[in-house]
């Protein structure tokens, strides 16, 4: 115990060296959109509106209470209505709702004029991570990536100092360029989860069976956090959003080389691969995807989670280990991997399970393997 | 109506209470089913509470200290499930079990078998939902809002118990509330025109038909939900062709409605204590009546100001901005009235009228939150934040609960005919008071600064904030054993109270002796003017 506290001391250190930059953090944020500064100005309007109201309101009722006291020998009045006031704080009120309600209805209409955009991005969430997928007609709209949490374990779990984007950090940004009207289409492949960058100044839930419109034109580059805002399950605190914006040519670079992998993988699928090959990449993805039940050593966590050293499926038929993986265990944590893997990562991380931890199967899986099983069914 | 029941004990003026622990399973009185009522809300009230603290001390810091994020999520969601249903509801329940009847000159209730049973259902409704905690793989987790297809599809096996929980308290609610109806339109004493009525009788007339007409449609998502987890239906999957959204449209075509249930009783406590202790007739009890009516009307329509961001037409975003916005209109009135009763009058300040004050300041705040909330655009970023979080406990906890509070200060003299010792009160509310503002104002600044609500661990920037809501929530929990023991106190010791134990008390329920007779009004009372509002 005193050894955690000591371990979480240069935490606390840190913190209150960062004080100065809490104190930004009472507001919500401008943010780097003409969207999200009209979102501000509306928000401090309607604050301000508030705030005079409160003013003009407690003053009212403080005054009273300091001055209208049995104990100053306040004798009560005895009036007890007056239409005239009760029409006055019903027709004020609305008039100051109407020159809220103004500017708010504008900035709405703005923000709904989805129309016109030069890219679209699908944003699709799942338990507990973001898919990012540029829709692209030239490259089928097959260049799409996983966002996952990149903070360790052990920073959450108090055994490491935290770093400065704790929780806020991916193992990989969505890129956007800046000074684009980039349309995200949001939806779900499970439960309602909630897509929202602050300094964009959108937010939309992520819907199974919807998309959702939302879109920006970033006019600073920068790298801007967000969070999921919608409760999806255990994890919903650890599935963070992070967009990078890149000046036009770079991110047209960047899009570029990108693409160029994309072809390459997709003639992979055809390729043919050796043992070695596979377990590499196998161990891998072992590593991304599975080892956070099944264990880095293979062992899982029985009954919950199973061995995959001397398992029946990992030395059984390997179809059948293929399928398993592919479609997932209904009613159980394990998911159908078919739909965020490819081929090539789905042959090479049974491979791997079939000749690790002491497995040793015997045989090859490769990437056509994994096709023709997916589409024999 | 109350001509018949005086003829039934004319001729036994001694009737009491059975003797023994019987007593509480078998009875009808009015006034034992409203004690029961609030010692069971006040029990849902301290477990509720230990939940806060467990998720208020899990986010002390950042990082994973205490509890799994799986655990977590159940402790927010019981927590809220319990506090609304088992705490808040309950005790406004008991408020009208005890008031009502006096308040309107009856003996009883109007229907006191089944007064008995609404009451019984609850503690069987409330240990099965508890229960599902210890259950494998856990209790709710989804949020007291229950979302499918999180509910559903991906919930615990325990899911069904809470359906068939939820149900059970919806049968309550209905029963409890045709009771209230059925003993406000027949039972008052003649002379007692409905404008003549105190508010705390008009505000629970008008949220018992609010009660029936929403929890039938809660009864009926919760029903859906059942037949999607165990018959193949798809209401609300997507896959099956149903819609997620549908569920939150019927939710919250119920939800809403059920947060102004548990707000307008206390519109009503407020609107008795502060004429009280200000020496003066409350200012406009007409206007007060239709305010509480519009209130009612519009807490039908405006809905799915709770689902701003779930993607709607631009038309219906305007229209629900709109009329949520006109909600602002109405509570303004009210709390315009209840200042201007203040205003001139002669006040002192006892506990009931510390707490009153407090729900006047407090709530105001709340409502002007809500209004930034109503915004539609700027909502997009405050929703599912910490800013709403602070916004529905300053409406509810300074709102709803101090006005509870507030309420067993100002009529314990009259149940128990004994007095509350005045300092050890005034102690319980400066607590309350530092307690819950020290807890939820800062949630505003996490909000806006980007915190998600419902999260077990959070960026570091959040962490002062979030240090300083765990301080508040100890510090107020705290406050409220205290209030344990000071009601304790009182039943055992307090001093005497008088019939009409405040200088400025009015109404029915005040012209009885000390505590009550256990049949309220064997015969209709007169009723005066001096007595009554209008
Ligand atoms: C002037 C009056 C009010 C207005 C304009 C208002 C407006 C709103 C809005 C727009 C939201 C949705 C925020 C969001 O999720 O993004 C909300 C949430 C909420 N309000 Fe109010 N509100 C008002 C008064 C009240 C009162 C009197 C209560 C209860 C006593 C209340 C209880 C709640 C609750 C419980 C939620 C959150 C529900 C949840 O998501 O868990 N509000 N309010
Ligand atoms: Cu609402």
């Amino acid at each position: 115990m005193k050894n955690q506290i000591l371990r979480m001391l240069p935490g606390a250190v840190a913190l209150l060296a960062s004080g100065a930059a809490i104190a930004d953090e009472l507001n919500m944020r401008v943010g780097v959109t003409d969207i999200s500064r009209q979102v501000y100005d509306l928000h401090m309007t309607i604050f301000y509106i508030c705030v005079a109201i409160g003013v003009v309101v407690f003053g009212v009722l403080f005054w009273s209470v300091f001055r209208h006291r049995k104990s100053l020998g306040a004798v009560p009045a005895t009036f007890h209505e007056s239409t005239k006031m009760e029409l006055a704080w019903t027709i004020v009120p609305t008039l100051i709702l109407i020159v809220m309600a103004i500017p708010a209805t504008k900035v709405l209409v703005a923000m709904y004029d989805t129309g016109g955009e030069d890219m679209n991005i699908e944003v699709r969430g799942y338990q507990w991570k973001w898919q990012y997928k540029y829709l692209d007609e030239d490259y089928n709209n097959s260049f799409s990536f996983f966002s996952n949490l990149a903070t360790p374990k052990s920073q959450i779990k108090n055994r490491s100092v935290k770093t400065d984007n704790y929780l806020l950090e991916v193992d990989e940004h969505l890129r956007i360029p800046i000074n684009r009207k980039v349309r995200f289409l949001v939806t779900s492949e499970d439960v309602i989860h909630a897509w929202w960058v602050p300094d964009f100044g959108i937010k939309r839930d992520a819907v199974p069976g919807m998309l959702n419109e939302l879109w920006a034109i970033v006019e600073e580059p920068g790298i801007y956090r967000g969070q999921c805002t919608e409760l999806c399950g255990k994890d919903h605190g650890f599935m963070p959003i992070v967009v990078e914006a890149m000046p036009e040519a770079e991110f047209d670079a960047w899009y570029a080389t990108k693409v160029s992998s994309e072809v390459v993988r997709q003639e992979s699928m055809t390729k043919t691969f050796t043992h070695d090959e596979l377990m590499v990449q196998g161990e891998g993805i072992y590593g991304t995807y599975c080892s956070s039940c099944h264990m880095a050593n293979g062992e899982g966590v029985p009954p919950v989670f199973p061995a995959i050293a001397g398992s029946t499926v990992a030395m059984g038929p390997r179809d059948d280990h293929l399928s398993l993986v592919i479609n997932g265990v209904a009613g159980s944590a394990m998911q159908a991997f078919g739909k965020q893997l490819d081929a090539v990562q789905l042959a090479s991380v049974v491979h791997y399970q079939r000749h690790a931890f002491g497995n040793d199967a015997g045989d090859i899986s490769q990437p056509q393997d994994v096709i023709n099983l997916s589409n024999g069914q | 109506m109350s001509e018949v029941i005086h003829a039934d004990h004319h001729d036994d003026h001694a009737h009491g209470p059975a003797k023994g622990m019987l007593r509480w399973l078998y009875t009808t009185n009015h006034k034992d089913i409203g004690t029961l009522y609030l010692w069971f809300s006040f029990a849902m009230f301290l477990i509720g509470g230990v939940m806060a603290l467990v998720i208020r001390t899990e986010l002390f810091q950042p990082g994973l200290q205490f509890i799994e994020p799986e655990f977590f999520n159940q402790m927010t969601t019981n927590h809220g499930l319990i506090m609304v249903f088992g705490a808040i509801m309950p005790a406004f329940v008991g408020l009208a079990n005890w008031l009502i009847p006096m308040q309107v000159g009856a003996p009883d209730m109007a229907l006191p078998r089944m007064n008995n049973l609404s009451f019984w259902i609850l503690p069987f409704a409330f240990s099965m939902m508890i229960s599902t905690l210890f259950m494998e793989g856990g209790g709710p987790n989804f949020g007291w809002t229950f979302y499918a297809p999180l509910s559903t599809t991906y919930a615990p096996d325990s899911v069904t118990y809470f359906i068939f929980a939820v149900h059970l308290m919806g049968a309550s609610s209905i029963m409890g509330s045709i009771n209230i109806i059925a003993t406000i339109l027949n039972m008052r004493a003649p002379g007692m025109t409905l404008m003549k009525m105190p508010m705390f009788v008009w505000t629970w007339l008008i949220t018992a038909y609010l009660l029936i007409a929403v929890m039938p449609v809660l009864a009926g998502a919760v029903t859906m939900m059942l037949f999607d987890i165990h018959f193949n239906t798809s209401f609300f999957n997507a896959a099956g062709g149903g819609d997620p959204v549908m569920f939150q449209h019927i939710f919250w075509f119920f939800g809403h409605p059920e947060v102004y249930i548990m707000i307008l009783p206390a519109f009503g406590i407020v609107s008795h204590i502060i004429p009280t202790f200000a020496r003066k007739q409350l200012f406009g009890y007409t206007s007060m009546v239709y305010a509480v009516a519009s209130i009612a009307f519009l807490s039908f329509i405006v809905w799915a100001h709770h689902m701003f961001t779930v993607g709607m037409p631009l038309a219906g975003q305007l229209f629900f901005m709109y009329s949520t916005m006109l909600i602002a209109v109405p509570t303004g009135v009210k709390v315009f009235n209840w200042i201007s009763t203040m205003w001139r009058g002669s006040m002192t300040f006892e506990t009931p009228m510390l707490f009153a004050i407090a729900f006047v300041v407090l709530f105001t705040i709340g409502g002007l939150s809500g209004l930034m909330l109503a915004i539609t655009p700027a909502d997009y970023q405050y929703h599912d934040t910490y800013f709403v979080v602070a916004h529905f406990h300053y409406v509810l906890v300074p709102g709803a609960l101090f006005s509870i509070i507030a309420a067993v200060y100002f009529w314990i003299p009259k149940w128990t005919g004994k007095m509350y010792d005045e300092s050890l009160g005034k102690l319980h509310f400066w607590l309350s008071f530092i307690g819950v503002n020290v807890t939820f104002f800062p949630q505003h600044f996490s909000g806006l600064a980007g915190m998600p609500r419902r999260i077990p661990d959070y960026a570091l920037q959040f962490a002062d904030f979030n240090m300083i809501s765990s301080i508040g929530a100890f510090i107020f929990g705290f406050s409220q054993v205290f209030f344990l023991y000071v009601l304790i106190k009182t039943i055992r010791s307090g001093a005497p109270a008088k019939g009409r134990s405040w200088e400025g008390a009015k109404g029915l329920e005040w012209t009885l002796p000390s505590p009550a007779p256990y049949h309220s009004f064997t015969y209709p009372p007169e009723v005066k003017n001096e007595e009554v509002h209008g």
